[in-house]
C-alpha cells in the first residue's frame, strides 16, 4: 500500500506507468465517499495535489486551456468567471464551499456521473479532453471521453491533464434544478452556448451521460435565433432528453425541468433586449 | 508489500507521527481516532454536513473527504487552534452570546467556516454569508441566530 504525491506531471505519469492500477486522486470529494462507505478499498493512491502544472488555466483569442486540477472554487471566481461564465455558474452549483475548494475539473470528468455539473457546459463548448500517459497524449472530444454512466475512455496509465475549450463569442448560460439551492445533486440541468451562427445545447441528469440536443440546435440556428421561436425550441430540447424515473426525480418532471431551463437560458441569450 | 502506511501530519503547528495507518483513512478519522482531536465532529462522512470542516493548506475543507495519507507536511488547522490558551475566539463568543448554539454538534464546523469567511471577507453581505455556510447543516437553530452571531462578530471586528 502506498500514497505517492509526485511534484510534477512527468513524475506522476512515470509512477502511473510503473503501476497503472494506482488510483489517481484529485480533490477526493467523490473518491472518499466511496472509501468511507467501504464501496472502494484502494490498494495504492497517486495524489496529484503537488502537481502545480495541472492547477493552472490560460486563455487567448483561440481558446482556453483548463488544467485538470483547477478547482470549482477557482472556476466560480473572477477572472475565470469572466472567460467562461456558464462554467462558473455550473461550478457554483457544485456541492458546498468546502467541496468546491477541493473538487476539480478532472475529477468531475473522470467520475463521469450523468449528474456531473460541469459536464453539460464542457459538452456545449465542444471541449477536448487531453489524456496524458508516459507514452504521450490523446485528445478526445468530450463525447468520446464520456462513454456511459460513470464510464470513461480513460486507459490504464492515463490521467486527464487538461481540457481545451473555445472562448465563446456569444452568450452562455447554465441552469440546474434540484431540491434546494445548496448541496444538491442535479435533477436536470441545461447548458446553452452561442458560438457565431450556431447554438449548442447540452443536457445533464437526463440520460446515461451528457446529451446534446443537436436537432433542436440546428432547428433554432436555421431560424436565426428568432426570440419568438424560443417556446418551440424548449419543447424540442425537452424531446431530446432521455430521462428515467429514479430516487431523485421522475422522468416526467425531469423533462419538464429541461423545458423550463431551456426556455430561461434561451431568453437570457436570445430574448428581446438581450 | 506492507499493509500499513506511516506519515507525519502537521496539525495546529505541531507534528504528529501516524504509524500503521490504513491507506483509506480520512483526515477526519485520523484527527479524532488517532490524534485524539475530537473537536472536529463526525456525522455524515460524505461531505454533506460540514461538521468536520478544517483548514488544509489554509483552505476550508471537509476532513471526511480528505485522504489523510496525502496530507503529509501540509498545514492543517482544526477548531482546537482557535482562541488563546483555552479562551473562546471572537466567533465562538458571538455564537454563545447570540444563542447560536443549541445541541452544539454543528458548532465547531460552523465556527471554522465563519473564521474562514471573515478572514477572506471582513464585511460580507447576507447572501455571501448564507452561501459561505451553505455547506454546514444545523438541525436545531433554523440558522437565524447563527446569522445573528456572524453579523455580531463582523460588526465587532469593524469597530475594533
Amino acid at each position: 500500500m502506498s500514497v505517492l504525491s509526485p511534484d510534477s506531471l512527468d513524475a506522476a505519469l512515470a509512477e502511473l506507468a510503473l503501476d497503472p492500477e494506482q488510483h489517481v486522486l484529485a480533490g477526493g470529494s467523490d473518491f472518499m465517499v466511496e472509501v468511507n462507505f467501504d464501496h472502494r478499498r484502494p490498494r495504492s493512491v497517486l495524489s496529484l495535489h503537488r502537481v502545480a502544472e495541472l492547477r493552472h488555466w490560460s486563455s487567448n483569442s483561440r481558446g482556453l486551456a483548463l488544467g485538470a486540477g483547477v478547482t470549482c472554487a477557482e472556476l466560480e471566481r473572477e477572472p475565470f468567471a469572466l472567460v467562461a461564465p456558464a462554467l462558473a455558474q455550473a461550478a457554483r452549483t457544485v456541492g458546498s464551499p468546502q467541496i468546491r475548494n477541493v473538487a476539480t475539473v478532472g475529477g468531475n470528468l473522470c467520475t463521469g456521473s450523468p449528474a456531473g455539473d460541469l459536464l453539460p457546459v464542457l459538452s456545449a463548448l465542444d471541449a477536448t479532453v487531453v489524456c496524458a500517459s508516459a507514452g504521450g497524449t490523446r485528445r478526445l472530444p468530450i463525447h468520446e471521453f464520456l462513454v456511459g454512466p460513470k464510464r470513461t475512455d480513460l486507459r490504464p496509465g492515463e490521467l486527464v491533464a487538461r481540457v481545451e475549450l473555445p472562448v465563446a463569442d456569444g452568450g452562455q448560460e447554465f441552469l440546474k434544478v434540484g431540491t434546494r439551492n445548496a448541496m444538491v445533486i442535479s435533477v436536470a440541468s441545461v447548458a446553452m452556448v452561442q458560438m457565431g451562427a450556431t447554438v449548442r445545447i447540452a443536457l445533464g441528469s437526463v440520460g446515461p451521460t451528457v446529451l446534446r440536443a443537436r436537432a433542436a440546435e440546428e432547428w433554432f440556428g436555421a431560424r436565426g435565433f428568432d426570440p419568438s421561436a424560443i417556446s418551440e425550441l424548449a419543447d424540442r430540447v425537452a424531446e431530446e432528453a432521455r430521462p428515467i424515473d429514479d430516487h431523485r426525480s421522475t422522468a416526467a418532471y425531469r423533462r419538464h425541468a429541461v423545458r423550463v431551463c431551456a426556455t430561461r437560458a434561451a431568453h437570457r441569450i436570445f430574448g428581446a433586449g438581450s | 508489500m506492507s499493509e500499513a502506511i506511516s506519515y507525519r501530519l502537521r496539525v495546529n503547528g505541531a507534528d504528529h507521527e501516524v504509524a500503521d495507518g490504513w491507506l483509506g483513512e480520512s483526515l477526519l478519522y485520523v484527527l479524532r481516532e488517532r490524534l485524539g482531536l475530537s473537536g472536529t465532529k463526525n456525522a455524515c462522512e460524505q461531505g454533506e454536513c460540514g461538521s468536520c470542516s478544517v483548514l488544509l493548506d489554509g483552505v476550508l475543507v471537509c476532513a471526511c473527504l480528505v485522504l489523510a495519507g496525502a496530507c503529509g507536511d501540509r498545514p492543517i488547522e482544526t477548531v482546537e487552534a482557535l482562541g488563546d490558551d483555552g479562551a473562546l475566539s471572537d466567533v465562538q463568543e458571538a455564537f454563545v452570546v447570540s444563542g447560536a448554539v443549541q445541541c452544539g454538534f454543528c458548532t465547531p464546523g460552523l465556527v471554522m467556516a465563519v473564521h474562514d469567511l471573515l478572514a477572506r471577507n471582513p464585511e460580507p453581505d447576507e447572501l455571501t454569508v448564507r452561501e459561505a455556510i451553505s455547506g454546514n447543516l444545523c438541525r436545531c437553530t433554523g440558522y437565524g441566530r447563527i446569522l445573528d452571531a456572524i453579523a455580531r462578530v463582523a460588526a465587532e471586528r469593524a469597530d475594533r
